[in-house]
């Protein structure tokens, strides 16, 4: 394995009530890494995603973020629990950024101020300095002649890449991308891909769940296949991709190549 | 015989309607802006999650909304004082009544705005490391005020009205005044007519004022 590990997981559970959504995850995501997560729905990539930056709090297990681990044990009456202090997550967020699937950009900014957010107000960055970051950003995602747009004026896509240049913002060292393009129109997808692609080659390491198995096959340095809340099979995009050794896996990659042409 | 309308007396006692319309006015603006600071922090203590610090906020508000302000200003100038010696003036007794009735509506006017605000906002804001308060500031607040100016201009046309309450215990606003120049003179059709166009003239700037504030927070976003 290369590099250094800037995040991992060691026996992550997560249950919403009587629902067990992971059961037990090891992940380990080194530096430079390309993570893309495969499964359906249900099987519990995107509260993996979310476990990682904490929208989601474990139910059990630990996150690692360089190899220093998140919330501190405490023993209470014998019974052993990991606290989780809001500002130690809010430490870690900045650190770690997300775009989700349904952009939530902020509607009352324009795409400047949306980009210029996190710097402003969670780094403390001045005013200028911020908007001229936020403008390098946009100009990175193709949409330096919207900024001034809200985000009610953009399409989904350029929606999605003011979401990412908000995220970038922050210079994140992982950016955790969950489905991405899976409330656009098929038309839109690609703009968006083509900017996580760029970031991908600038060797930026991201972990994405998504449905865009192509886009996963050329892109990811390394595949997850998930089902019912465990890392089924792993490995090289060629690998896992081309030669599944699960049958669940082989039925998953059948379903989607079923109406190829 | 046809009434024949009379203000002299009116005329007269001008001096003593413009100080019951500038009482009115001090109660009004005391119970709006305490009510709105108040109704902030306890929408926001409802709306965080802590049950601890939620369950007393809302048994606040609950016994404030659901008992009529006339008994709420009475106990405090009749009844209070009984239970701790302390006897308030008149206005001081209704500016609380006020005050404390109005927040508890401004309270569930933030709390209905802060939950309108989709989890996603919250969730945006907190993967960028933000805290819960610049979230509030930053995020939540300027979306939800804008979805919460109509009820807060409902509220602020309620409480100009609702201070002619502080008549019944000798606060010489308006509408005690009104009651006092109609019982001398004679004259309830001129006095109250007068007195319903005053009010009508204090209130209403503040309900214009309220819709161009409407208009200019639609027209960003």
């Amino acid at each position: 394995m290369t590099g250094a590990a800037i995040l991992r997981t060691e026996g992550l559970h997560k249950r919403f009530g009587d629902l067990h959504v992971l059961r037990g995850i090891d992940l380990r995501v080194a530096e430079g890494e390309r993570i893309a997560i495969l499964g359906s729905s249900g099987s519990g990539k995107s509260t993996l995603l979310r476990c990682l930056n904490f929208m989601e709090l474990p139910s059990a297990g630990r996150v690692f973020f360089h190899d220093r681990p998140v919330g501190t044990e405490e023993t209470r009456g014998g019974a052993t629990a990991v606290r989780y202090r809001e500002r130690d997550l809010a430490a870690l967020r900045r650190r770690v950024g997300m775009v989700f699937q349904s952009f939530n950009l902020f509607p009352h900014m324009t795409a400047l101020e949306n980009v210029m957010e996190g710097p402003l107000t969670v780094l403390r960055r001045g005013r200028g300095e911020a908007a001229a970051a936020a403008r390098r950003q946009l100009a990175r995602v193709g949409l330096e002649d919207r900024a001034d747009e809200y985000p009610a004026r953009l399409s989904g896509g350029q929606q999605q890449r003011v979401a990412i240049a908000r995220a970038l913002a922050m210079e994140p060292e992982v950016m955790l991308f969950d489905e991405p393009t899976s409330s656009l129109d098929p038309e839109l997808v690609g703009e968006v891909l083509g900017v996580i692609k760029a970031l991908a080659e600038e060797g930026r390491t991201m972990l994405l769940v998504t449905h865009e198995l192509g886009f996963a096959y050329h892109v990811a340095s390394r595949v997850l296949f998930l089902h019912e809340g465990r890392i089924l099979e792993e490995g090289p995009p060629e690998r896992l991709m081309k030669a599944p050794r699960e049958e669940r896996l082989r039925t998953f990659l059948a379903r989607f190549s079923e109406f190829s042409f | 015989m046809i009434y024949q309308p009379d203000f002299t007396d009116i005329v007269a006692n001008v001096d003593l309607l413009a100080r019951g319309a500038w009482l009115t006015l001090s109660l009004w603006a005391i119970a709006y802006a305490f009510g709105l600071a108040a109704g902030l922090v306890l929408g926001m203590v409802r709306t965080a999650g802590q049950p601890l610090m939620a369950w007393p906020a809302a048994a606040y508000v609950e016994v404030f909304r659901n008992t009529p302000v006339l008994v709420q200003l009475v106990w405090f100038y009749y009844a209070f004082p009984v239970l701790t010696g302390l006897q308030m003036s008149a206005f001081t007794a209704a500016a609380l009544g006020l005050c404390l009735n109005t927040s508890a509506y401004c309270a569930e006017i933030f709390r209905g705005g802060i939950r309108s605000i989709d989890a996603g906002q919250w969730e945006a804001g907190r993967a960028l490391g933000m805290t819960y308060g610049a979230l509030m500031r930053r995020v939540v607040l300027p979306q939800a005020v804008r979805r919460m100016v109509p009820a807060f201009t409902n509220r602020g046309i309620e409480l100009g009205k609702m201070t002619a309450i502080a008549s019944v215990i000798a606060v010489h606003e308006l509408m005690y005044e009104a009651r006092l120049l109609s019982a001398n003179t004679y004259r309830p059709l001129e006095v109250f007519t007068v007195i319903a166009v005053i009010y009508f003239v204090v209130i209403y700037p503040g309900t214009l004022l309220s819709y161009r504030l409407e208009a200019r927070l639609g027209r960003r976003g």
